[in-house]
């Protein structure tokens, strides 16, 4: 075989390659798909081996054989990850009585379940079964022993659920963990890794959230434009085919039906203007009130703050007194979101932009809870950070005092005494644990309040509506209160703000993660039975339709607002000098110097110092800057040119039916003329009939005219042929004063007001 | 060509994750749930086909005000009368799945609408869209002038050529900029 040859055979084996591959996006019976890929299938296999003549045969066979292999392994490989994607029954079972926004809650919950799956592996396999598997045990060092005189109260079940006594000295907190630079036979480094495990952390859920909201973004369909498509888009998308409940039909026509009659009674009436001082001055009215109210929150959780680091130093206290903190951030955050609804009321806005204040409410109430309650929880630490000196020297002189009284017992002053009982040593205040045991405390109990509102709020509701309905003056079920329906945002936020919580704790309660991982599981069972058992569908739907980005955004948000508080202390507080891994240190991130100096080859130091000089910093800042400016100078133009190519495609569409329209006259023009005319040589021919078939979808319709009396170019055209256009043929002509520009055709595709 | 017997050959399993967008899994799903439609006679025969109503019997379908035309467009009967294969109906579900393109199914939606099957949406065919998706009860249903009102403004819309018919090209050139279409175009068994 010639090489011509055999290239052209390579090439058409790669052209039947590549309708396999994508045979299953043409749109054809499978009949047809079957024959065409056995047919394909056959072709490459015969020749696939005739092209392996020649030199290099043997390699190309074994290529060949390595890539079906490669796209076999990819197969099942896909097929193993969808099996083992869990709760896909059940969300479809929400998805089919709710709709889809509903059961995005759920995908949504599945997803954070996955990647906090993933953080507790890392906190799990990295740092806590080495210090258990390879470090001291319980009991040996101070760090690691409950203190003498909390011993009698240590197992005691109210200590326990406060996270002192025996859980305080467990591995769920930071004071824990010892400070020794290398651990086990393995010379395991547990500081280096506990630092590593927590920047990590902030690093692997960046890049998943990010990763994610590209995704969404790609499907989303970017620059629609708010109002463009409005009544099209209500007929064709507005029906969620996953319904499969007939209840869920009838809301869904109803609401459809609803949106339907709201559309077209906007788009005939103006805007009513009425009275435009007073809606002004009820919405600047409301907004002052919602900043009241969270100024009034804020204040109060600085407030019960102050009160609890009193409580601190007293032991009487009642049960209230021990968790007022974390209950009133929880009630506030159940309270507060109604009644920003209620005051929204006297704003009357349509319903979506309603939705997007709301929610922009809901999040800076969350948002300046937990940010005071971080500067509240920073002046103790700051406290503490002044104790701890004073301790420091109440210990050394504790220990100096110790050996004195040793060895004039013994009257030895040879040997060396033993050390000291660790649960006889002076502890210091550490902060860290403190501050683990905080965070650890305010998402147990955000935990019960949620489960409490949706027992109590939902359930007896129902309960109470469907059992009292019979013995009751009106209709429970059809009035007030009747049954509760599934709040999307407020669950969403909620779930966005705990997890902004577990990402400040985790690096101060490593535990905290694996205590989330176990809430998201039974969250998941849990709302999933009451959706199904104490839920009814919306009445009005409508969709916040990009509202799955939104979320990842505000996940985003919080990532970024959760990892200051972080970088901070680990960049400037000095660590407690008794717990934890990095104790005796001056700063937390020294470890890593340490490990450089220590560890690495002596280049890999003169490396990072080099690369660390602010010198080589700043114009590094100074490139990111000049790249970001660059790249969106570049979008800037690209969205010109994207208008432009726009307009472009509307004058050739206006141009083309204004020649349509022309062509009338034309026709009529060439009709006198070839009257007069012996032979009737000019007669134009007859209008070619343009059949059509079932249309094949084409993505870059190019359309060309035949010339009709006119010297028609191949022109752009977004519509094929059709043969509704046979009609301008038998109509009178048009006035002939249609040049482009003046026809009406003109400004009607531009004229679709925004909504 | 086809299905035997109450068996799915593994060739053939292969042939049809190569050709559609479901996985094994959902393959076999399918298969499972078209042959409890099927009587005990038939489950032997090759190539069945069954009637419209026992598809329509299938609870995804129950509800759907499109449940007919879809059984008419996935549909290769040679009377024209909505029944499936077991090849149509593995179409009908990699067209709703979840990884189709959406080139694919806005083809299929606008087959769909096409109420009258004669490659364009005309005012019709949207006068029979619009009453479907509102439900059968009177009181549901649009006023005659408001349905004028209403396809005139989707023929402002989407009618690009202004040829009074919404036409393939023009309907994939609104679907393409919506945001939902693709995430509530999805069946799953």
């Amino acid at each position: 075989m010639s090489e011509g040859e055999m290239a052209r055979l390579m090439e058409e084996v790669e052209e039947k390659k590549k309708l396999i591959g994508t045979i299953r996006n043409k749109p054809w019976r499978m009949k047809r798909r079957l024959v065409q890929l056995r047919e394909a299938q056959q072709f490459v296999d015969k020749f696939e081996g005739a092209l392996g003549k020649g030199k290099g045969r043997k390699w190309y066979a074994y290529k060949v054989m390595m890539t079906k292999k490669w796209i076999k392994f990819q197969r099942d490989f896909e097929n193993f990850r969808t099996a083992c994607i869990p709760w896909e029954r059940k969300i479809k079972e929400v998805e089919s009585h709710f709709g889809s926004s509903v059961a995005s809650y759920f995908i949504f919950l599945r997803w954070m379940y996955g990647m906090n799956l993933v953080l507790f592996g890392f906190t799990f396999g990295l740092v806590v079964i080495p210090e258990v598997l390879m470090g001291l045990p319980y009991g040996s060092i101070p760090r690691k022993t409950v203190p003498r005189a909390e011993q009698p109260t240590a197992q005691d079940y109210s200590v326990l659920m406060d996270f002192n006594g025996y859980c305080k000295y467990s591995v769920l907190f930071y004071g824990y963990y010892n400070n020794q630079r290398t651990i086990g036979v393995l010379k395991f480094r547990l500081p280096l890794s506990y630092l590593m495990v927590g920047i990590g952390t902030f690093g692997y859920s960046l890049m998943v959230v990010i990763r994610t909201m590209a995704k969404n973004a790609d499907v989303g369909g970017g620059d629609g434009g708010e109002g463009e498509f409005t009544f099209a888009w209500k007929m064709f998308t507005s029906w969620d085919y996953l319904i499969g409940n007939s209840e869920t039909a009838d809301n869904k026509f109803a609401s459809i039906t609803t949106s339907f009659k709201e559309s077209i009674v906007d788009e005939q009436e103006n805007q009513k203007d009425e009275n435009i001082h007073l809606r002004r001055f009820l919405r600047v009215l409301a907004n002052f009130l919602i900043t009241c109210s969270l100024g009034g929150s804020g204040y109060l959780i600085y407030f019960v703050v102050k009160r609890s680091q009193d409580f601190a130093s007293r032991d009487d206290l009642s049960w209230y007194e021990k968790n007022e903190l974390e209950l009133i951030m929880s009630l506030l955050g159940l309270v507060c979101p109604p009644l920003f609804e209620t005051i929204a009321e006297l704003e009357d806005y349509h319903p979506r932009i309603a939705l997007k204040w709301q929610l922009g409410r809901i999040f800076a109430l969350f948002l300046g809870n937990l940010y005071t309650f971080l500067f509240a929880l920073f002046d103790e630490v700051n406290t503490k950070l002044e104790e701890e000196q004073a301790i420091q020297n109440a210990s050394i002189w504790a220990m100096k005092e110790y050996y004195a009284n040793y060895t004039r017992l013994l009257n030895d002053s040879e040997s060396t005494p033993p050390p000291m009982d660790p649960s006889d040593v002076i502890r210091g205040p550490c902060w860290e644990t403190a501050v683990g045991i905080e965070f650890v405390k305010l998402t147990v109990s955000d935990i019960q309040v949620t489960y409490l509102t949706i027992l109590i709020g939902d359930f007896a509701r129902a309960v109470i509506v469907r059992f009292l309905n019979y013995c009751w003056c009106w209709d429970l079920e059809a009035g007030f209160p009747s049954y509760g329906e599934f709040d999307i945002s407020g669950n969403v936020l909620g779930l966005v703000f705990n997890q902004g919580m577990i990402w400040m704790g985790a690096f101060y309660a490593p535990g905290l993660v694996g205590i989330n991982v176990l809430r998201l599981l039974s969250s998941m069972y849990y709302q999933c039975w009451a959706v199904m058992a104490t839920n009814v569908p919306h009445e009005r739907v409508f969709k916040a339709s990009k509202s799955n980005n939104f979320y990842m955004g505000l996940l985003l948000l919080i990532l970024f607002l959760s990892l200051l508080p972080v970088v901070y202390t680990i960049m400037t507080l000095p660590p407690s000098f008794d717990c934890g891994p990095f104790s005796g240190k001056v700063k937390m991130f020294d470890v890593i110097m340490e490990t450089i100096d220590l560890d690495l080859p002596a280049f890999m130091g003169t490396l990072f110092s080099y690369a660390a000089n602010p010198g080589l910093i700043i114009p590094a800042v100074l490139l990111m800057v000049l790249a970001i400016y660059y790249l969106n100078s570049v979008s800037e133009a690209y969205k010109n040119s994207n208008l432009e190519l726009k307009k472009k495609m509307q004058m050739a569409r206006d141009e083309e039916k204004n020649r349509r329209n022309n062509m009338d006259s034309t026709n009529q023009v060439m009709k006198d003329l070839e009257d007069l005319m012996p032979n009737q040589s000019l007669a134009p021919p007859a209008p070619p009939p343009e059949p059509e078939k079932t249309p094949e979808p084409e993505t870059k319709p190019v359309k060309t005219k035949p010339g009709k009396g006119v010297n028609l170019q191949k022109d752009v055209a977004l519509a094929s042929p059709n043969p509704g256009a046979q009609r301008p043929v038998s109509r009178p002509p048009g006035p002939r004063g249609q040049g482009p520009g003046a026809g009406p055709g003109r400004g009607r595709g531009r004229g679709v007001p925004p909504r | 060509m086809g299905t035997t017997a109450s068996q799915l050959g593994k060739d053939l399993l292969s042939e049809y994750q190569e050709l559609t967008f479901l996985t094994k899994q959902e393959i076999l799903l399918a298969h499972k749930r078209f042959t409890e439609l099927l009587s005990k006679e038939e489950k032997d025969l090759p190539n069945t086909r069954v009637s419209m109503e026992r598809i329509l019997s299938l609870p995804e379908l129950k509800s759907n005000p499109f449940r007919e035309r879809i059984c008419h467009v996935f549909s290769t009967s040679a009377h024209q009368d909505g029944s499936l294969t077991f090849e149509d109906f593995l179409d009908l579900l990699s067209a709703f799945s979840d990884s189709a393109t959406l080139e694919i199914k806005s083809h299929y939606a606008f087959r769909i609408f096409d109420f009258d099957d004669d490659g364009t949406l005309d005012c019709g065919d949207l006068e029979k869209l619009v009453n479907c998706l509102t439900g059968e009860t009177d009181d549901t249903r649009l006023g005659p002038e408001e349905m004028r009102q209403l396809i005139n403004n989707i023929l402002e819309e989407s009618d690009i050529d202004k040829d009074g018919t919404v036409n393939l090209s023009e309907f994939q050139h609104v679907i393409s900029r919506s945001p939902d279409f693709v995430s509530s175009f999805k069946i799953v068994l």
